[in-house]
């Protein structure tokens, strides 16, 4: 018998007639592999290194922890409160334990923690001769600003409000997040030298085309409130406002009270904001009434829950059918009840459920059932292409219109979304800026940067803390709710303090630090299939990816999740490891008598606006 | 070793047991081998066993002498009972415990140097009067423990690490369990969970003195080319004689065998043993036979390994001796001092 025949000759008969087309090794230079296993920096639209920052929080190193997260996201201390969080459905703790990483409050102990940062700000370069104009002062035109000032460009900022922030500073109710926190963030922007143009609203883009600007980045949002037409309408209109309209007259003081009874029609964070303001303004019988289910809600689940917190109940399955009145003053909403029904391809339908209409008695109504954009200042005559909604046509990687130097972002380019990716389309047009005007396509995107260390210090010694916490998420602190009703601007989360922010630190598993294998030093102990503590690693026979899956010492039915391939072993067998529950601690290397396993830090950063994004540096 | 402790979390689709048991569970504390030692897998087997067979972590009784291998028992089912006893003695401290209560499971491990220098005597005569225990021989040729002398059972002609050629003659344990009466003998290999699980299960749930050599590499001292007992070498050298699968409950035969080709024997618990032939000509309830075999295979460098020697009618020590069927610990006083009249009686029937 030669070498490889030996142990694994019957599992090789076993598997014969399984075999479909065998996995290839995996390529781990390709920097998205790693990038994909780190879920939740790969689920954050500016891929911020989550795990990075955290583990500097851990060191108490709030500063660099806040630096991190400046260039990648541009507004911590915003985020920290405010950001959808698409980095928390990821976070690979929630699929080992119950809950994920608190990340985005973590977020926020590194910005209340920090100390000044002005000396660490970006050094802007002499002027490069070209000017670039931002029309609206929200995030996205923010972020494009932050990229490309320190480079030298001129930018020029346009908004019709009277401060810089767009929807952070008109929409986000005060007791989510503190003026001081917009105004520090936003000016640290401003401070880098851009020319602002507030309180001046643009409302012709060909005349802004004709002052001469290199290039123009639309950043307007999406500021118009979607409106019910019915019936009562006209007539109730005194009490009947579009929610996030009466948000930004809340956040600029013009609107300072509503109605003893007030019902919020829509089930997004914009009604969420509604009510919970609402209730401090007056409002101490308030609903939100949602036509979907409960559970098909578009708001965050945690905005839910604070909003049942400060007593607001939440209706489902209710289509609201008419705004009833007497004497020219609205009296309630009337509803239509309907159920959920399913057809074939799993698509619902809401119908009628035949019972009688219900009615709630009510002061003021706000809607707040979706917001969409508008260009009513954008010429159709300037060679600018439109698509079939009207919209003009961007492309998602580049956000470039079809006027070469314009681009687009934030809800602007492809309607509502969200702050975090308004940041993330910022640095994109910043990069397509650039380069635009340095003559290089645009279509040709940098990749990012990854920086590989080891992370083995001795025999059993690692450079990050390797050991896994079994606490359970922390609860935040919130403000006493008699106090915090009382005060529209008494913000309501305290934030975790410095003690719970390192314990809430230490459930991160280091997903970025990977585990890297290979094969060619690899004596197949299986040393590391017997530590492992959730069961991720297998050495058998190749097959093709569905049955392999199956195969695994613990069936890999995450179809998300990559399974890692090492092969050129003597046994003639393959190394599989199924990345999804991966805890990242190590213990395959330390037991690795070879060091076939290495824990390595993949720090990917992605390739901003500047020299290292260009071709030609 | 390692510093930190395994974590506690598990992979979320980990199963349970008929007790509810995960095979976590059945962990002990974490090893302080060398990384990559053959011992911690069998550990590990010995971990899967016990959570296949559902068995009660605290009905099962740990011996062990002196050596890398006899500290292994701290490193599984951390429930159980343990006996960490005097170099190469475990086999009569384990005879001691399993006569006063034969209730218990008993697991011998030890290791070459335990149980074929020291301990060579201690290990005849358990398996001689045949005590109802598995005895497991963590094998890996070398004294690791005092950096890498030859053990008695390396073989003769291989090499140190040294480079020096071993000149004694190995003493092969198989060989000798088989001949003083083991009713269960097995060789195994570290790196095959495979095959070593089921015989575990296979020796655990067997009725008499079970012995499992398995050859376990020393990756620290005996690893290297020139070694008989390395992964290399064995997994080269592997002549697996059949594949064992240890049927609880009386599962039906789902796949299809060629005739001869299946075995099955029924254990005195109703355990099923289903043995599939790899080689036309074993059979293993032929004892001279398989010492044949062995002698023959052991000439031409061949290691052979799987379930060479079972006995479906065995007895233990106790059937022996006809011990009574309550174990001695739980006798009452009555039972255990039946005062003087009685000993006048027994008295009497001497005189």
């Amino acid at each position: 018998m030669g070498p490889g025949q030996g142990i694994c000759w019957t599992i090789r008969i076993e598997n014969a007639l399984l075999w479909g087309a065998p996995l290839k090794a995996t390529d781990i230079s390709n920097p998205d592999y790693f990038h994909k296993v780190v879920d939740c920096q790969w689920a954050c639209p500016a891929h911020t290194p989550v795990p990075e920052y955290i583990r500097l929080i851990a060191e108490r190193r709030y500063t660099d922890a806040y630096m991190i997260n400046w260039q990648s996201n541009v507004f911590p201390g915003i985020l920290g409160r405010t950001c959808d969080r698409p980095c928390e459905p990821a976070c690979r703790r929630g699929r080992v334990e119950d809950e994920p990483v608190a990340i985005c409050r973590l977020k926020r102990v590194a910005a209340d923690n920090k100390t000044d940062i002005s000396a660490r700000l970006p050094k802007v370069a002499p002027r490069n001769g070209r000017k670039v104009a931002c029309v609206g002062a929200g995030p996205a035109s923010l972020t494009v600003a932050r990229d490309l000032a320190p480079l030298g460009y001129e930018i020029h900022i346009y908004d019709g409000d009277k401060k810089a922030g767009g929807m952070i500073r008109s929409q986000i109710p005060r007791f989510r997040l503190p003026e001081s926190v917009i105004d520090e963030e936003v000016g640290y922007i401003t401070g880098l030298g851009p020319i602002m143009h507030l309180q001046q609203p643009i409302d012709s883009l060909k005349s802004l085309l004709a002052e001469g600007y290199d290039a123009i980045f639309v950043g307007t949002g999406a500021p118009r409130g979607r409106d019910l037409d019915l019936p009562g309408r006209k007539e109730a209109a005194a009490n009947i406002h579009i929610g996030i309209d009466w948000l930004a007259n809340v956040s600029f003081e013009h609107v300072k009270k509503i109605g003893r009874r007030v019902i919020v029609l829509g089930g997004g964070n914009t009604a969420m904001d509604c009510c919970r303001t609402s209730r401090r303004l007056g409002g101490d019988d308030v609903k939100v009434i949602v036509r979907s289910g409960f559970e098909e809600m578009k708001a965050s689940p945690w905005e839910k829950e604070d909003a049942m917190g400060e007593d607001i109940p939440i209706l489902n399955y209710l289509v609201p059918k008419e705004f009833t009145h007497r004497e020219g003053k609205l009296t309630g909403v009337s509803f239509e009840k309907v159920k959920a029904e399913y057809d074939a391809k799993g698509r619902r339908k809401l119908v009628p459920t035949g019972e009688p209409d219900q009615h709630f008695e009510c002061d003021d109504v706000l809607v707040a059932v979706g917001q969409e954009n508008a260009f009513p200042w954008i010429e159709r005559d300037i060679g600018m292409e439109f698509d079939k909604w009207n919209m003009p046509v961007v492309d998602e990687v580049t956000l470039q219109c079809s006027i070469p130097n314009v681009f687009f972002g934030g809800d602007a380019a492809f309607g509502p979304k969200n702050i975090i990716w308004a940041v993330a389309h910022g640095h994109a047009a910043a990069v397509s800026i650039d380069k635009h005007l340095n003559g290089e396509d645009v279509a040709e995107r940098p990749a990012p940067n990854v920086t590989i260390v080891s992370q083995k210090m001795g025999i059993h010694e690692w450079s990050y803390d390797n050991d896994v916490a079994n606490d359970q998420r922390y609860k935040v602190a919130h403000r006493e709710k008699s106090v915090a009703l009382k005060d529209v601007n008494a913000e309501v989360e305290l934030g975790f303090d410095q003690t719970i922010g390192f314990k809430e630190a230490q459930r991160c598993l280091n997903c970025d630090v990977q585990t890297v294998f290979n094969a060619a030093t690899c004596i197949e102990c299986d040393a590391c299939v017997d530590i492992c503590p959730m069961d991720c690693i297998t050495f058998t026979m190749n097959g093709d990816e569905a049955d392999l899956r199956t195969r695994l010492k613990a069936p890999a039915t995450n179809a998300t999740q990559d399974i890692y391939i090492g092969d050129g072993l003597e046994t003639g067998r393959i190394m599989a490891k199924d990345e999804d529950v991966c805890l990242h601690c190590g213990l395959c290397a330390e037991r690795c008598p070879t060091g076939a396993w290495d824990m390595q830090k993949y720090l990917i950063d992605m390739t901003y606006a500047g020299h290292a994004c260009r071709q030609t540096a | 070793m390692t510093y930190i402790l395994k974590p506690k979390l598990h992979h979320p689709s980990l199963p349970t047991n008929a007790l509810g048991l995960t095979r976590r569970d059945y962990e002990g504390k974490v090893s302080t081998l060398c990384a990559g030692c053959g011992h911690d897998s069998i550990s590990s087997a010995i971990i899967s066993a016990s959570f296949e067979l559902a068995l009660q972590p605290h009905r099962l009784a740990k011996m062990s002498g002196i050596g890398c291998s006899s500290k292994t028992p701290d490193y599984f089912l951390g429930q159980g009972h343990g006996f960490n006893s005097v170099h190469g003695r475990m086999p009569s401290v384990l005879t001691g415990a399993n006569l006063a209560n034969r209730d218990l499971i008993y697991l011998g491990v030890s290791g070459d140097g335990d149980s074929a220098s020291i301990g060579l005597g201690q290990f005849a005569h358990s398996i001689r009067r045949g005590v109802n225990m598995t005895y497991i021989v963590e094998n890996n040729g070398v004294y690791g423990l005092t950096k890498g002398q030859f053990s008695a059972t390396s073989d003769k002609g291989s090499k140190s690490k040294k480079g020096v050629v071993n000149s004694e003659s190995g003493i092969d344990l198989v060989a000798l369990a088989l001949q003083l009466g083991a009713t269960y003998v097995a060789r195994s290999f570290s790196g095959d969970k495979e095959q070593l699980v089921p015989l575990i299960k296979g020796a655990l749930s067997h009725h008499g003195p079970a012995f499992i050599d398995v050859i376990s590499p020393c990756v620290a001292f005996n690893n290297h080319a020139g070694s008989t007992k390395s992964f290399d070498y064995v997994r080269e050298h592997n002549e697996a004689v059949n594949r064992l699968d240890v049927i609880l409950g009386r599962a039906p035969i789902t796949a299809t065998y060629a005739p001869g080709e299946v075995r099955e024997v029924t254990q005195h618990d109703g355990s099923v043993l289903r043995l599939r032939k790899l080689h036309a000509d074993y059979d293993p309830t032929d004892r001279i036979a398989a010492a044949n075999y062995l002698q023959e295979h052991h000439a031409k460098g061949e290691v052979v390994t799987g379930l060479l020697y079972l006995d479906p009618d065995a007895t233990d020590l106790h059937d022996r001796l006809g011990t009574t069927a309550t174990p001695l610990n739980a006798l009452g006083t009555d039972q255990l001092t039946p005062g003087s009249a009685a000993l006048a009686k027994i008295n009497a029937g001497l005189r």
